[in-house]
C-alpha cells in the first residue's frame, strides 16, 4: 500500500496543474490500481481539489473507468451491428459458459477473466470479434471459444 | 540483382488475421537465405476480408498482391517470385493479369486513403516521399482568408455525418475575435459498425495531423486536440510517433517552417462513451467533465473548449485537407456531384463479400457500391437492406438501390450519410431485431440529461423487446411513432434527435415485418429466438440420435433408428440440433 500511495503521489504531480486532466489522471489510476477504489477516488480529491463527487460523477458516467477489482485478462466482446449481425450473441454465450459465470456475474472466481461487452471495436471484416487483453480475435463460432479461451488460462 | 519489396499490411485487422506470425515469418525467411528483399510494413489497403495481405514488387517484376498469406506460404511465394515461378492460389491484384480484386479497386478513387496501405505510417520520410507537408509548405504562404476560400470552394462537407460546409465553419472560427483558439479533431469514432477512421488514423497519421495544422493557420488557432477512442491502441501509438516526428522536422511547435506560426497538438483518449461524439459532449470531455452536451449557441466557434473559440471536424474531413491544398479546389470537385463534391470512405461490413474498407466518388449508386466494389451478398444469399448511419441512420431497401451516395439522395430515404459505416444484410437479418439492437445501443449510450432521450428510447425498446418475444400489440407500431416524434422533438443533441431514425425507417420499408412478428408471430428472417419453433421432420429423421446428444436440456426423445421428437415445452430454441443434424431433418419455423 505505501507503494502504491508513492506511485500515486507520482501520478498526481504528473498531471498538477494541467487543466483537464481529470479523465487522463484517473485512467493513470486505474491503471495503477486495476480499478478506482473509493478511498483512492477520496485521496485524489483531497490532493487536487475537485469535489470528491465530481470524481465519482465522471467515473461512473464512462464505460472505461471501473469501480470493482477485474480479472487479469479483459474479455472485451464487440457488440458492434456487424458483429450483431454475425452472431455475436452466441460468442458471448460460449464465453460465459466456458468461464462458467452465473447470472450478472462478469469476472470469473480464480480473477483471470472479466467479460464486458463493448460497442464496436473497429474490426468488422473479421466479425464476430472479442478482444482479450489487447490481442484481437476474429471470426470466431461458438465451437472455436474454448480454445482461444485455453490460450490464456494458467 | 535487382531489389525486391515485400510489404505486409500490419494495421489491426491484419494483425488480428495472424500477419504478426507472417511478419516473423518473412524477416526469418529473407534473413536465412540472405534473401535480396526489402521488407517494409504498412497498415490497411482496405481489404480486411483477405488479411493478412502481402504485397511484392521490384524493378521488372509486376506488382501483384496475395491474400490470406500464413506463414507456411511464405518460402515458396519469395522463391517463386524472385524466379518469376510464382505459384500461389489467391493472387488478389496483378498489374498485368486478370485478378479477383482489379476491379474492386479500379472503381474506387483515393483520396482520403492515398497513403494508406501504401506507407509505412510511422515513417515520416515515406508520408515524405509522397509529397506529405508540402500542402502545409504551400499553404504558409497563403493568406489564411485564401485557404478558406479555396476549402470553401472545393465543396467539402464535413465527413462526421452532418455534412456541414467545412469552409464555413472554418470561417466562423476565423471571424471570430480571440488570442486564443483551438482546433480539434473527432476521433470519437463510435457508431457500431463503423471503422473509416481507424484505418485512416493508423494507416496515415501526418495527413490528418497535416490537416489540422493548415487548418489551425487558417482560423489563427495555435493549439489543438485531437480527441481519440481509447478503444483503438494502434492508433494511438501511431499518432503519438507521428507528432513527435513532425515536431522534430518542425512541421509542429514553434516557428514552424520558420513563418513564425506556432502550433501544438495533444492526443486525449476518450473513455468510453458513444455521446462524446457530439461536438460539444466532446469539449466537455476534453475539459476532463461528463461528457454531456451543451445547448448551441454558442456555437464552437464562438465559444468552445474553456470558452475560447473552436473548430472542430471529423478525420476524414481533416485527412481531406492536404490534398486540397496541393491539387486545389478545382481538382476536388472533378470527383463526386455538385452538391457533395469529392469521394467517401465507406467501411463496408455485415453480410457483404468484400467487407473492409472502400472510399468511392460521390454520386455513385448504392447498387455499384454493393455490387461492383463489395462483390454482392455472401454465400449467394438474398439482399434485403443496406444499414447507412449507424444508430442515427437508417435501413435503405432493395428497391432504393438506385440511390446514389450523396448527402441529399440518402437523407431522402430517411437514412444517412453519417460517417461511412454501410452494413448489408441479408434474408437472414430481421429488421425488428436490427431496430431493437441500435435502440439498445442508443438507450444505453444516452447521457440522461434530456428526459425525451433517456425515458423515450427505454420505452421503445421495450416495444421492440415485445414485438421481438411475439408480444406486441398492432397499437405499439402507433406508440413507436408517436415516442419517435416526441424523441426527436425533446433532444438536446443529434444522439436523441436521431435515436429513432433506425425504427422509423425499419417501419417505413419492413412494416410487413412487424406485422407478422405481433400478428402472426412469425420472424419471417427467422432471426429471434423466442418465435421459433424447431420440429423434427418424421419423414427425414434417420434417427441417428445425433440432435439428441447435442441437446442441452435433454428436450428431444427417440430411440435408436426411431424418429426423434422435440418437447416443444421444454426447448429453448438454441438451434444446437438445428446445426447437429446432417440429414436437414429438423426444420426451423
Amino acid at each position: 500500500m505505501s507503494n502504491s500511495r508513492a506511485d500515486l503521489d507520482a501520478i498526481l504531480s504528473r498531471y498538477k496543474g494541467r487543466h483537464g486532466a481529470l479523465i487522463p489522471l484517473l485512467q493513470d489510476v486505474q491503471n495503477l490500481e486495476g480499478y478506482l477504489r473509493q478511498d483512492t477516488m477520496k485521496y485524489v480529491s483531497e490532493q487536487t481539489g475537485v469535489p470528491a463527487a465530481e470524481i465519482f460523477g465522471v467515473a461512473t458516467f464512462y464505460s472505461m473507468f471501473r469501480l470493482k477489482p477485474q480479472g487479469k485478462y479483459v474479455i472485451r466482446v464487440c457488440k458492434g451491428t456487424a458483429c450483431h449481425v454475425s452472431g455475436a450473441n452466441g460468442i458471448l454465450n460460449a464465453i460465459r459458459e466456458n468461464l462458467k459465470l452465473n447470472g450478472t456475474d462478469d469476472t470469473t472466481e480464480d480473477a483471470l477473466f472479466t467479460v464486458m461487452e463493448v460497442a464496436c471495436l473497429g474490426c468488422c471484416s473479421l466479425a464476430p470479434v472479442i478482444m482479450i487483453g489487447d490481442q484481437t480475435f476474429g471470426k470466431l463460432t461458438p465451437d472455436t471459444v474454448p480454445a482461444v479461451l485455453k490460450k490464456f488460462s494458467a | 540483382m535487382e531489389k525486391i519489396i515485400a510489404k505486409l499490411g500490419l494495421g489491426s485487422c491484419g494483425i488480428a488475421a495472424g500477419a504478426g506470425e507472417v511478419w516473423t515469418e518473412l524477416q526469418k525467411v529473407i534473413n536465412d537465405n540472405s534473401l535480396p528483399i526489402r521488407l517494409e510494413k504498412t497498415a490497411c489497403i482496405g481489404m480486411c476480408f483477405e488479411e493478412p495481405v502481402l504485397e511484392l514488387s521490384g524493378e521488372g517484376k509486376p506488382k501483384i498482391m496475395l491474400g490470406k498469406v500464413t506463414a507456411a506460404d511464405v518460402q515458396n511465394v519469395l522463391d517463386g517470385y524472385l524466379n518469376d515461378k510464382l505459384e500461389y492460389n489467391n493472387i488478389i491484384l496483378h498489374e498485368h493479369q486478370e485478378a479477383v480484386h482489379n476491379e474492386l479497386i479500379a472503381n474506387q478513387k483515393r483520396i482520403v486513403l492515398r497513403n494508406c496501405g501504401v506507407i509505412d505510417p510511422e515513417s515520416l520520410e515515406d508520408y515524405e516521399a509522397q509529397g506529405g507537408y508540402q500542402a502545409l509548405r504551400k499553404a504558409l504562404q497563403m493568406q489564411p482568408m485564401q485557404i478558406i476560400d479555396e476549402v470553401k470552394a472545393s465543396g467539402l462537407r464535413g465527413r462526421g455525418g452532418a455534412g456541414f460546409s467545412t469552409g464555413m465553419k472554418w470561417q466562423f472560427a476565423h471571424n471570430a475575435k480571440n488570442d486564443k483558439k483551438y482546433v480539434v479533431c473527432n476521433a470519437d469514432e463510435g457508431d457500431p459498425g463503423a471503422f473509416m477512421d481507424r484505418s485512416t488514423l493508423e494507416g496515415d497519421p501526418h495527413a490528418i495531423i497535416e490537416g489540422m495544422i493548415i487548418g489551425a493557420y487558417a482560423m489563427g488557432a495555435d493549439e489543438g486536440y485531437l480527441y481519440v477512442r481509447a478503444e483503438y491502441p494502434m492508433a494511438i501509438k501511431h499518432l503519438k510517433k507521428a507528432l513527435a516526428d513532425a515536431e522534430t522536422k518542425g512541421y509542429l511547435g514553434k516557428n514552424i517552417m520558420g513563418t513564425g506560426f506556432n502550433c501544438e497538438l495533444h492526443i486525449k483518449e476518450g473513455a468510453g462513451a458513444f455521446v462524446c461524439g457530439e461536438e460539444t459532449a466532446l469539449m466537455q470531455s476534453i475539459e476532463g467533465k461528463r461528457g454531456m452536451p451543451t445547448i448551441r449557441p454558442p456555437f464552437p466557434a464562438e465559444s468552445g473548449l474553456w470558452g475560447k473559440p473552436t473548430n472542430i471536424n471529423n478525420v476524414e474531413t481533416w485527412a481531406n485537407i492536404p490534398w486540397i491544398i496541393t491539387n486545389g479546389a478545382k481538382a476536388f470537385r472533378k470527383f463526386g456531384t455538385e452538391k457533395s463534391p469529392g469521394t467517401k470512405v465507406f467501411a463496408l461490413a455485415g453480410k457483404i463479400v468484400n467487407s473492409g474498407l472502400i472510399e468511392v466518388p460521390m454520386g455513385m449508386p448504392l447498387h455499384d457500391v454493393i455490387y461492383k466494389v463489395g462483390g454482392g451478398i455472401k454465400n449467394g444469399k438474398k439482399f434485403k437492406g443496406v444499414q447507412l448511419g449507424g444508430p442515427s441512420g437508417g435501413c435503405v431497401p432493395a428497391h432504393l438501390l438506385d440511390t446514389t451516395v450523396d448527402y441529399d439522395s440518402i437523407t431522402k430515404t430517411g437514412a444517412i450519410m453519417g460517417s461511412g459505416g454501410m452494413v448489408v444484410m441479408d434474408e437472414d437479418s430481421c429488421m425488428v431485431d436490427i431496430a431493437r439492437f441500435f435502440l439498445n445501443f442508443t438507450q444505453n449510450e444516452s447521457c440522461g440529461k434530456c428526459t425525451f432521450c433517456r425515458i423515450g428510447t427505454r420505452r421503445m425498446l421495450e416495444i421492440l423487446t415485445r414485438i421481438t418475444e411475439g408480444k406486441g400489440e398492432m397499437e405499439d407500431i402507433d406508440k413507436l411513432e408517436q415516442l419517435a416524434v416526441n424523441i426527436i422533438k425533446g433532444s438536446l443533441c443529434g444522439l436523441g434527435q436521431t435515436a429513432p431514425n433506425p425504427v422509423l425507417t425499419t417501419l417505413k420499408y419492413f412494416r410487413d415485418e412487424y406485422i407478422a412478428h405481433i400478428v402472426d408471430k412469425k420472424c419471417p428472417a427467422h432471426s429471434c429466438t423466442a418465435l421459433l419453433k424447431y420440429e423434427v421432420n418424421p419423414e427425414t429423421c434417420v434417427g441417428c440420435t445425433a440432435c439428441a446428444r447435442k441437446c442441452p436440456v435433454g428436450c428431444i426423445s427417440g430411440a435408436v433408428k426411431q424418429v426423434h421428437t422435440i418437447d416443444q415445452n421444454k426447448c429453448i430454441k438454441c438451434g444446437a440440433c438445428y446445426a447437429a443434424c446432417k440429414f436437414n431433418a429438423i426444420t426451423k419455423e
